[in-house]
Parts: structure tokens; sequence; C-alpha cells
């Protein structure tokens, strides 16, 4: 095992081209601090990482840190993600995605992987707001969000993503904000150590399209002790319900739902990589043809 | 040749296809190698089910249009079917649904409840009554029965079976053959273990017809052959969790029909452009769009030539029969790993679901291939710059490996570029390793004759007709060129063996003539297109007539 490496050495090599303001800076900063973290308090190899981007200005957060990562397409990095963690189950599988990205496009790949319970972490960098095709509403935007393809602003309403997650089956929900990093930060490390399927919505700043920092400041409260019963259902679903994404609420912040249940990927045998002579196996379910 | 042609039709799920491969067994004990076809419509219950099982002394892979006994759960399976009776046909049916047809009459509902007997087990008269029909003895069938039979039904089985052997008579007989007895197995079974032999450890596969049968053949051998097999929610989550096991080092196949790889083209393309390995079957069915679901055709070879966004090497082989199918599954996995590519192994229904004599021994195996391994030392470069194009391969997990992959246009490292020089080298090494490949496949058997050189006239086809083709050009005297791999396409291969060609015939289950198209690209004369697209493979009988006119 390699040693532990500071946080800083994280940091790639690679341009940063994020608008001046952007809230991904903090979503990557504080991954950068819990990977970091958790390898040295829990003893993972940081090679043991892998980071999955899809497409928007979320992806290139796995451009900017120096571990593993499979910068894939739009919408698809969880059914890799599963993939990846069935092949190899050392590893810890990290999915940032955007809101256009896996609410609209890959929708069906979270709800599944939520209900088989995926041994993933799925980080939604949730702007509201189509940033690198310069501004369209995405499904949680609010109801009236004038984007550049509804000038006329959008009459639909925006979908709980927490609700949509709790209901598919995840067995971690938490909530997220790129004004209050220290929290961001931990709730990242108790997703990635969640043994099953771990999902963090994370309020992000976007400080082109859709600032809504001072909206944030005003309606956001940091859930505390006895807020959420996190291994009830019922608990947790009162409190998702809390804030539609659409109308003035309290806007809670952590972890709503925590609960522990068989994992997907251990239903299937590991087999010992080049141990396994399959050509002889072949051969005998043939002869067992004859 | 000995050759013996039978029929058997019914409803659907009254196991006809079952019954096919016992009646197929009767034949392979006695030293016979089978093709069976299966012709079945989309729907569960009801309708007209049948299978055409050919038996000859030699090997085949195609059915004729005549038969020399036909089983007859229903008065439909006898009249559908008026073309193939002739003079010599011996007809069986079921007296209780078809009395007054033609032949001998068993009166299947009766021999069923007086043996307290299932609905099922009316299979296994019919085949009592074939086997004393063709004078094949008792214990030939009772064998047949005991191998394919769950124990617990087999007493039923057996009496039913000894009532249909007693209604009849004894019409003519088949003779042993001199040949071991080899097992029966399907284009998509064979494939899935040509695969497993390549070195496979994971199948993902959503269900479409033709291919559903090598999900449920591996996922039923998942634990005999020590791989995982896993069904997820759409073939864009197929594709995807394939390329995630092989990013991070698990060797994957996924399985389709056109459909399903239309949804894959995003996920073939990223395959393409990360170098992430894939291996694909695509069976195909006539489309467009739903088409005929359970029948065949050869309409999407441009597809998978050409899917997905941006230019990137692929290797397709299109699988003539089960050793081709078995031994090309292997070599398109171990292809796909050696340069990194996305690797189509072309079927369609009349191979995927067609039933032949697998004789495994008489395979030979193309040379294992390894893939390109980081060595352990220095900073580890995904895509770092070869002569080959092929970049060592490392997966996460490793020390000292970062392990950067990349759907963008990537540099050495897969970290996004939009630089022009690394774009256009990126793209160059992508090409670069299509270069490789091809030079490697000219070691390969790539263009496949049968025939003398020189005979004046020449057959060309791909794929599943290489059987129907073979027999009818030899009945009239031709020589047949089958190109296996169609991409690279083989071109000094195929050079060579078009010399002299002759008279040129381009036999295809299609309406365009596919093939024709991309020899007409790449500089050939395909000759005449002799073209079926009515979702049914060519009769050999029939294939002969049509050429017969081309080259007359």
């Amino acid at each position: 095992m390699t040693p532990a490496k500071p946080a800083g050495t994280l940091i790639s090599t690679a341009a940063n081209t994020w608008c001046p303001g952007c809230g991904n800076f903090s979503i990557q900063h504080m991954m950068k601090s819990a990977i970091a973290e958790l390898s040295e308090e829990e003893g993972i190899p940081i090679e043991n990482f892998v980071l999955l981007g899809g497409i928007g200005c979320h992806g290139k957060l796995v451009d900017y840190l120096n571990v593993n990562s499979l910068y894939g397409i739009h919408g698809r990095s969880i059914p890799a993600a599963t993939g990846i963690r069935l092949a190899n189950p050392d590893l810890k599988v990290i999915c940032h995605v955007g809101d256009g990205d896996i609410y609209a496009e890959g929708l069906d790949h979270l709800i599944f992987a939520a209900k088989r319970n995926s041994d993933i972490t799925v980080v939604v960098h949730d702007n509201r707001v189509y940033g690198l095709t310069t501004g369209q509403y995405t499904p949680t935007s609010p109801t009236g969000f004038r984007g550049r393809s509804t000038p006329g602003g959008i009459t639909e309403h925006p979908m709980n993503p927490l609700e949509v997650m709790l209901a598919a089956g995840a067995t971690y929900i938490a909530r997220g904000y790129t004004g209050k990093i220290r929290h961001l930060k931990d709730l990242f490390k108790e997703a990635i150590m969640h043994r099953g399927f771990s999902f963090v919505d994370v309020l992000q700043i976007c400080a082109t399209y859709f600032n809504l920092t001072d909206y944030y400041n005003a309606h956001t409260y940091e859930l505390q002790e006895g807020d959420v019963e996190t291994g009830g259902f019922e608990s947790a679903f009162g409190k998702i319900r809390e804030w539609d994404y659409d109308r003035d609420a309290p806007i809670a912040l952590g972890t709503f739902y925590s609960v522990k249940k068989p994992i997907y990927e251990e239903h299937f045998p590991v087999f010992a990589a080049g141990r396994v002579d399959r050509r002889a196996l072949v051969r005998k379910v043939v002869d067992g043809r004859r | 040749m000995a050759e013996y042609s039978i029929l058997i039709g019914g409803k659907a799920g009254e196991g006809i296809n079952t019954a096919g491969l016992s009646i197929a067994g009767l034949f392979s004990r006695l030293g016979y190698r089978i093709y069976m076809y299966f012709d079945y419509p989309s729907l569960i219950r009801g309708g007209h089910n049948f299978a055409i099982i050919r038996a000859a002394d030699r090997a085949i892979g195609a059915h004729r249009t005549p038969v020399d006994v036909l089983l007859a759960f229903d008065r439909n399976s006898i009249e559908n079917h008026r073309e193939r009776i002739h003079d010599g046909t011996t007809v069986i049916h079921d007296a209780s649904r078809a009395a007054g047809s033609e032949g001998y009459g068993l009166p299947l509902s009766t021999i069923l409840k007086e043996e307290e007997a299932p609905p099922i087990t009316g299979n296994s008269a019919m085949l009592g009554a074939l086997a004393r029909v063709a004078g094949i003895g008792e214990d030939i069938l009772e064998d047949v029965l005991r191998s394919s039979v769950p124990e617990k039904h087999l007493p039923a089985n057996l009496r039913v079976a000894r009532r249909g052997y007693d209604a009849v008579e004894g019409v003519f007989t088949v003779e042993p053959v001199d040949a071991p007895a080899l097992p029966v197995l399907t284009g998509n079974e064979a494939a899935g273990l040509g695969l497993v032999h390549g070195g496979l450890e994971s199948y993902v596969a959503y269900p479409m017809t033709p291919t559903s049968n090598l999900l449920h053949y591996l996922a039923g051998h998942a634990e005999d052959l020590a791989i995982k097999v896993i069904h997820p929610e759409n073939e864009i989550s197929v594709i995807l969790m394939a390329l995630g096991l092989a990013y991070a080092g698990e060797r994957a196949a996924v399985g389709t029909s056109g459909g399903g790889f239309c949804l894959m083209t995003e996920g073939l393309s990223l395959a393409g452009m990360a170098e992430i390995p894939v291996t694909i079957v695509m069976g195909q069915r006539p489309g467009p769009s739903t088409g005929i679901p359970t029948y065949t055709s050869q309409t999407d070879l441009h597809f998978v030539l050409s899917a997905g966004q941006g230019e990137f090497p692929r290797f397709v082989v299109a699988p003539g029969d089960l050793e081709e199918a078995y031994t090309w599954s292997a070599t398109a996995l171990m292809l796909s790993w050696k340069y990194q590519i996305p690797s189509i192994i072309l079927t369609d229904k009349t191979l995927a679901e067609g039933a032949y004599s697998f004789d495994i021994e008489a395979l030979t195996p193309h040379p294992d291939l390894e893939p390109v391994l980081r060595d352990g030392a220095g900073e580890y470069r995904r895509y770092a710059p070869t002569e080959s194009g092929v970049s060592p391969l490392a997966f996460p997990g490793r020390e000292g490996a970062v392990v950067k992959t990349n759907s963008y246009a990537h540099d050495e490292a897969g970290f996004t570029t939009e630089d022009p020089v690394v774009v256009r080298e990126l793209q160059d090494k992508l090409l670069r390793k299509g270069e490789s490949l091809a030079a490697e496949l000219a070691a390969y058997p790539t263009v496949k004759t049968y025939g003398a050189r020189g005979a004046g006239m020449t057959v060309i086809c791909w794929g599943s007709e290489k059987w129907a083709c073979i027999e009818a050009a030899e009945n009239l005297g031709a020589r047949v060129v089958q190109p296996l791999v169609l991409s690279p396409f083989p071109v000094h291969a195929w050079n060579e063996t078009m010399i002299g060609a002759g008279d040129v015939a381009c036999v295809e289950n299609n309406a365009t003539g596919q093939l024709a198209r991309l020899l007409r690209e790449q500089g050939f004369d395909p000759g005449r297109s002799v073209l079926k697209y009515d979702g049914r493979p060519f009769a050999v009988d029939e294939l002969e007539a049509r050429l017969g006119e081309v080259f007359a």
C-alpha cells in the first residue's frame, strides 16, 4: 500500500476552466479532502478510488483530480460505475454527475442503481441549470424558470430527487450545499464509506446562469440530532418533502436516510483472475451435451 | 449423400423446438450430422411453429424444401407445408386434432388419457412413431428420452413413446454412419462458449431475439463456466456496464439485435474513443424497426460497420456456422483486448437459433492473443504513443498507476484537450491501431473458399448463408467465396481469392445487397445479387434454382 498522499498532490496539472465563483470548486476541493482523509483514516490506498464524470461542467472535476477516472458520456456514469465495482470489490467508486446529466439523460440508471443497491456513490452537482450548453432548464429548475430553450418560462414542476431516490430504494440519501464546504466534505466521507448505494444531491451555485447564493444562504439549515430518524422511511420521507425544489421553504442539509441492506455486487461470485481454466470448463459443458 | 429431412409442426407452447432437438438426437446417435431450422412467430401460445431437422452423413448447415417425414400436431402443420410433401413423404398426424388427414393417425388424446400422461408427452409419441417409421431401434429412442427428459417425467414419456412406436410401421431404414455421435448446439451457444474460450469473464445483455438465448444459455451455465452474467435495465446500461468492467480489468461481452444495438451506439463510440475493449454479439433480424422479430435477415452489415459518431477502428466478423462462431468469437474477444477496440460478432436468427452438430475436436483454434499491459516502470500514461497505436493497459487499484480514461479528445495522460496538434495525433493513433489490426489479420483465414478455383462460376456469400451456398454451388459446379472478416476488410486476401472468379453471384438475406455494396466500395465487382428478404433463409434447392438462373 502506498502511504496516504497529502491532499495537495491530488490536484492534477490540467488547466481549470470553470467560471470564477463556480460552485464546482467547492465540490472538487471537498472531494479531494474527503479522499485524502479517508485514505489516511481508513487506510484506503489512493489508487483504490475511481471517479466517474458525465458531461457538463461537473465532469471536468475528474480531469482536475489526480485520481483514477473514467470520463464518460452524458448520463451514463452509473452503469459503468457498477461495472467497475463488480470487477473489483476493493474499489471505492464515485460518480460525479450533473442534474441535467442524471435526472434527465440518465434517470433510468440512477433509479436502477438505487433499486439494486449497487455499492457506489453518486454525487449530483445540482446547479438546477445547464451550464455548458449555456442556460437551459433542468429537471430541478423551479417552475417559471426562463432558460434559452424556454424563454416564456417552464410550466412543469421540478422533481424532488431525494424523494425519487427514497422511493427507488437508495440506502443512503443526503443533501449538501457548496456554500457549506466542511459539512459537504463530511457528507462525502459518510457517503463513500456507506456500504450500498449512496446519493448526495449538492445544491451548487452556477455563478453565470443561476446564482442562488443569497437564496440558499437564507433558506438552508443543517440537520441536527433528532431532526430526522435516518433509519426510518417515514421520517426521512417527511423531512425530504419539507422543500420541493419549487416553493419557498426551509432547505435541510445533511443525511436524511441511511440503512443497511445487502448490496447488488455481493450476489455475484468473485473469481480469482487468471486462476480458472475456463477452457476445461467449456469442454466439460460441451461433453455434457453428447 | 445419405440424408433425411423431418418436419415437426404444431402450436407455440407445444415444445416443438425441444421435440426437434430430440429428433436430432435420434439421428446424432446413428452418426449423422444435423442441421435444424426452427420457425416460430412472435407469440407465446398458439400460432404455428415448426422445425425442420435435416440429417446427413456429412457436414451440412441448411435445410431442403421436401421432407421425408412430416409429424403434424394439427392440420396447419400439413396444409402450410403442402409444397414439402411428395410421394415418398410419410405423414404422421394427431388423429384427435387433424382427423381425416393423410398418413398415420395417432390418437394422442386417447393415448395420453390411457397412460395418464401430461399433454407435453405427445412429443414423445411422435418421436416414437418417427423411430418406428425410420427403422430406428427402441434402444436409441429410449436413450434419447433418458438424456432429454427429467427423471420424474421419464416413465410417462417412455410409455407414450412406446404407444407411438407401436401405432405405425416401418417405412424405411436409417442405416448407421460410422462417425461419432456429436452434440447438437445452436449458434448462440457456440458463440457463448467461444467467448469463454477467448477469456470471457462477464456477459451483460438485455433480452432481444435472436440473442436472448445466448443470455439464457450463459446465465444457466454461469457457475459451470465461472462467469458473471448480468441483465440490467436496458442496452445503454448493458454496454456501459461492460465498459466499466473492462476499465477495471475484466473481460466482458454483450449481446443484442439491431434495436438494442441502436441504443448501444453511443457506448460503442465511447469504447472507440476511450479505447476500452468490448465484444458485441449482434444477431440480425428483419427490420426496419421491430420488423419480424423471430425471423432472419442480413440487413445490418452497414449499420455495424459505421455505427457510432466519429472515426475509430473496429473488428467485425460474420461467422457462418458453429465452428466459425466458436473460433471467431474467441478471437474477436482477444483482438478487442489486444487492440483496445470494439469487436462485433455479426450473426443472424438462422445461425443464432439454428441447431447444428458441433465437433469441438475438429476445431483449429486461432492463436491466443494477449493484451499489452503496463510493465510497472515510470509514471503511467494511459494513452502513451506507440508505433502500433496500442498503449499499454493498466487498471485502477494497481499501485503507482493513475488510470485516466476519457471520452473527450485527450492527451497521452488522458486529460481533456482541444489542442489541434494533440487532437490530430490522437486520431492518427486510433487509425494506426486499425492498420496494426489489419496487418495481424493477414495471417488469419479472413476469406474462405469452397470448391476448386477455375470453376468459371463463383458464389459470394456471408454469414449463415454459407452452407446453403456450399451445397447449391457444389451441385452447379461453382466455387464459393465467403468473407468472414468484414472490418477491416481483407482487401489483399479478397483480391487473391477472386482471381479467375468467372461469373459471380452474391447471395444475401437482404433487399439491397449490402455485401455487394461493401465490395463495390472496396473497388471489387460483386457480380449479380441473389437476394431473399422474406425473413426466411434459403433452402438448398431454392437457392440452387435461383443460382441456376444467374449462371444460365
